[in-house]
Parts: structure tokens; sequence; C-alpha cells
């Protein structure tokens, strides 16, 4: 992966993004304790296709990359409301 | 020795010391079964043995001994950690790596060549003394060094101010060493092998289930067989092993890489270490520059190597010995290091009953091999967790507590 194509500024050098970490759902605010704890500090960090937030550093814009963690392939980016909506659509609450 | 020595030398045959234990069947059940054969869980199972005679263990190993981050670490020792709980617990392993080579009869090549953690901004000079005095509270040896008596440490390093980041300091530690690595893998099989363990490379846990009695079933490419406990300690691997038992942990796998250069004239004596600059490096034996760098920029499970990694690796040590621009890089490699979000590692029990883990060792598990096998022996051996070990539980993240370890190698300061 040395090219990442970006939904906002198109095929940039994957030098100029940085990993933001898996992409969940926050909790509700009045959520109890555990899943606050979960969600701050534990990873799925699976062997295997996720969804991350990436961030393209010299414009400061956030969007989704879908990737393998195993073969380090590239397979989809984009929008964060594209994603969520998807997942939305999809799976109810969007959350894991 | 020495004429034992000589008389091996005349002989015609040289008899191999088998360290690589043999294939042998499965059994059935296990009272501990240790899932990983890297330094720790092959430490857990010498301790097991030695100190509680426990020797009814099964060590399984996917591929071969040490295949893991244990054969690939830079091998560096130190305990000038910042954190009171770090710097003890890190104190004991250097304890316990001082007799170790006598202890398994192996030459493991324990050489103290002082450590030195260059500090290039003010933040890291103040950062420096702080650890310094956290480490002489401990009783460890530990201070912070000026420019000039840094160039009388290690005259090689290039202390001139026409570079981005100028050395202004360092965080002295004459403990600090190096081993062989791989070594303390194979003393640590022969040792608990000859106490009666069986260790089983080619061995893969695929599935977990935890029964309500409190016996644990492991399925393996070689059957599936029962353990009254369980030790699980396989670095990059732990987020996906414990998922087979519903074990959710703070981790992320990252891919950390390290290379040697062509072995030159031996030159540098001490360990060199830059926080701000990433470079991690030292002289083997064998005269190589063992070096290495930052942790990968995003999590992956492959152990691939990236130019990108050379080139930055390069450009600041080029800063650090600029007369080192000839020499050439021999070999290149990569582990998956289990980073936690605080940097301290994840030790103890887990929610489910007689599962045990040992992981987020991230880049600093190497030194913490013999003692970490010890504790981890006291805890699935009694079902009790050590103190030296009770602030590093799983459980605390549950408690929003970190327990923030900025000591730790590859962390930025
Ligand atoms: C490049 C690099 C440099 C480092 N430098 C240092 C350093 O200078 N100092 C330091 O203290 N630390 C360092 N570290 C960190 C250190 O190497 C590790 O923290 C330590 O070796 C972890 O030991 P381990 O026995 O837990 O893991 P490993 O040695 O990785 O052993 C885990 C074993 O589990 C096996 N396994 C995985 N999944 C399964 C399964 N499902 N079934 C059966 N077996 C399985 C693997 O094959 C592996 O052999 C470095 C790491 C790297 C990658």
């Amino acid at each position: 992966m040395k090219i990442i194509e970006c939904p906002l500024n198109g095929p940039r050098n994957a030098q100029e993004f940085v990993c933001g970490g898996e992409a969940r759902q926050e909790p509700s605010q009045d959520a109890a304790i555990d899943d606050w704890a979960d969600f701050v500090f534990l990873e799925n960090n699976l062997k295997g296709v996720v969804h991350e937030w990436w961030c393209h550093v010299a414009s400061n814009y956030w969007f989704i990359v879908t990737r393998s963690t195993a073969t380090e392939e590239i397979i989809a980016t984009c929008r964060p409301d594209e994603f969520f909506a998807d997942r939305n659509a999809t799976d109810g609450a969007g959350r894991e | 020795m020495p004429l034992a020595l000589l008389k091996y030398g005349f002989r015609r045959k040289y008899r191999g010391e088998r360290y690589i234990p043999a294939p042998m069947p499965l059994r059935k059940a296990y009272d501990i079964v240790i899932i990983g054969g890297g330094g720790h869980g092959l430490a857990c199972a010498y301790y097991l043995a030695r100190n509680w005679g426990i020797t009814d263990v099964a060590v399984l190993e996917k591929g071969w001994l040490a295949s893991g981050n244990t054969a690939r670490n830079t091998a560096i020792i130190r305990s000038n950690y910042l954190t009171p709980e770090g710097a003890l617990f890190y104190e004991e392993s250097m304890r316990l790596w001082r007799s170790l080579a006598g202890e398994l009869d192996i030459n493991l090549m324990y050489s103290e060549r002082g450590h030195l953690t260059l500090a290039h901004t003010d933040a890291a000079i103040r950062s420096s003394r702080w650890r310094a005095e956290v480490n002489k509270h401990l009783g460890i040896d530990s201070e912070l060094v000026g420019r000039a008596e840094l160039a009388k440490l290690c005259p090689q390093i290039n202390l001139s101010e026409d570079v981005r980041y100028p050395v202004l300091g360092a965080l002295y530690h004459p403990p600090g060493a190096i081993a062989r690595h791989d070594a303390v893998a194979w003393g640590y099989a022969r040792g608990a092998m000859r106490r009666g363990v069986e260790i089983h490379q080619q061995t893969e846990v695929t599935g977990i289930h935890s029964h309500p009695g409190g016996s644990i079933e492991l399925e393996t490419n070689r059957g599936s067989i029962t353990a009254g406990r369980v030790v699980q300690a396989v670095a990059g691997m732990s987020s996906e092993v414990a998922r087979m038992v519903g074990v959710k942990l703070p981790i992320r796998s990252v891919p950390l890489q390290a290379c040697v250069s062509e072995p030159l004239k031996a030159f540098l004596d001490p360990i060199v270490v830059s926080g701000s600059l990433h470079v991690y490096v030292s002289q083997s034996a064998r005269g190589e520059l063992v070096m290495g760098g930052a942790t990968d920029p995003y999590p992956l499970y492959s152990t691939r190597s990236t130019l990108d990694f050379t080139e930055g690796l390069m450009a600041n040590m080029l800063e650090l010995f600029p007369f080192l621009e000839n020499a050439k890089v021999l070999r290149q490699w990569a582990g998956i290091a289990d980073m936690t979000p605080d940097f301290s590692p994840v030790m103890g029990k887990t929610p489910v009953s007689n599962y045990y883990i040992d992981a987020g060792w991230g880049t600093w598990g190497f030194k913490a091999t013999p003692v970490c096998g010890s504790c981890m022996a006291e805890l699935a051996a009694t079902g009790s967790v050590p103190d030296l070990i009770r602030s590093f539980e799983l459980e605390r993240f549950g408690r929003m507590q970190q327990l923030g370890e900025r000591g730790a190698a590859s962390v930025g300061h």
C-alpha cells in the first residue's frame, strides 16, 4: 500500500496519511462505564478486513479506509457519511 | 574448562546438543498448557517445573521455537523505566538475567555494555532527569550525563551542533546489556524438557472452549486436548488467540522492523538509543551493528520489510554516526509487536477462569523474559497474582486506569 485513494484529494502517497484506528460508533453519553472503557481502550485488532479512520494530514481530512491487515491491501476508501449511512442501514446501530 | 575445551577440539565427532524438542505424540490432557513457544512461554514452562515442581505441562508452538519476536528483537536489556511498577519489575528481571547463563548452562553472551538514551531537547533532558531520580530512588544504577561526560563514554557519537537535533545529554544506565536471544529460548526449552515438560512444535491452537467445570479445551491442528489451566503467551497474535476464548484486549498488532549492518571492526561499546530520532543501535560480538527504529505507522499482521523504514532509520543513524556512510545493511526483518495504549504489558487473570494472559509486550518484552516467566509460573501454579505484576492486570482498563510507561522503547519524548 504505497498509494491511498483519498476521497477528497485523489490518489496520494501513503506517507501523507496517518491511521486513526478502528471505525466504530461512539457509545451513547449515558452508556455504562464498561462500554466506554471498551470504546476507549479495547481493540478488535482483527487479522483480516478492517474499516479504519485515516487522515490526510496536509488537508486534515478524515475518511474511512477498508483494508486487509493480513495482506496490506487497500480494498476501498470512502467518505465517513457514506460509511456510517451504509452501516446504519445494514446493522441497525452500526456498533460492533 | 580450558582442558575440556581442548579435548573437545581434538575429538573426531562433535556431539550435537539437543535443544530442539523431538516430535512426540500429543496427550489428551495436561495440567497446564502454555500457548506460544517464544521466550516468555518457555520461561514460564521452565519456572513451573523448577520453582513449583509442576511438570504435567505442554508448550504448544505453531512454528518452531522462538520463531516469533524472541529471535527478532534487538536484544536490549535494561531497567531504567519511568514508573516505579515498571522499574521494579524490570530490575528483578536484571537480577535473574545475571545468573541465567550459569543456571541454564548455555552461553547467553550476556554483555553489560552500558545503555545511553540520548536527549536532543530540553523536554527530553527533563524526562531523563525524572527517570534518573525515580531509578536512583529504587536503587537502580542510572544518571543524567552532560555532553562532556557523554563524549568520554562514547566518543563515536557525533556531538556537533550542525545537525537537525544536536545531542544535549543522555540518560546513562551502566548495567544496560544485550544477550543472544535465540539461546535464551533454547536454554529455557532444554531446562524445561529435562524436568519433564513437553514442547510441541508445529502445533497451532485453532480454537478454545472454556467448560463450566473450569477445564479448558484447546483445538489444535493435531487434535483437541484438555487443560486444567492455560497460559497464553503469543505476542503479536495475542488478540487473535484471545478472541478464540472471548477475551478482548487493549492491543494493536503493529510491525516493528530491525536490521543489521555488515560486520565492522569493533568500535561501539555502549548501547545507544535516541527516543527522538528513533534509533536503537548496539554492536554485536560479531561486529554487526544491530539497529532498530520506530514501529510501523499502522497495524498489520505481515512481517514484510519496507524501504521506508531503512531509509528513515539510516538518515537518523548518519546524524549520530556520519562516518558510517559507506557501511552496508546486510539483513532486514520485522516482528509483530503487541502494542498497548499505555506502553505497559498485560499480565495476569482474564474474565475466563483458569485462563491467564501474558501479552502487550510490544517493543519491550525481551528484557522481561525471566521475570515474566517466573511470575506467570507462580500465577499458573498458585492461582494468585504475584505482587510484582499486580498493577499490570487487564482489569486496569475497565477502571479507566493506565500505567503510562514513557520509559518504554519506541516512545517518542
Ligand atoms: C524488531 C524488534 C525489536 C525488539 N527489540 C527489543 C529489545 O531491544 N528489547 C526488548 O526488551 N524487547 C524488544 N522487542 C520485543 C520483544 O521481542 C518481545 O516483546 C518478546 O520477544 C515477546 O516474547 P514472547 O515469547 O511473548 O513472544 P514470541 O517470541 O513472539 O513468541 C510467541 C510465539 O507464539 C506462537 N504462536 C502464535 N500464535 C499461536 C497459536 N495460535 N498456537 C500456537 N502458537 C502460537 C508464535 O509462533 C511465537 O513463536 C523487540 C521486538 C521486535 C519485533
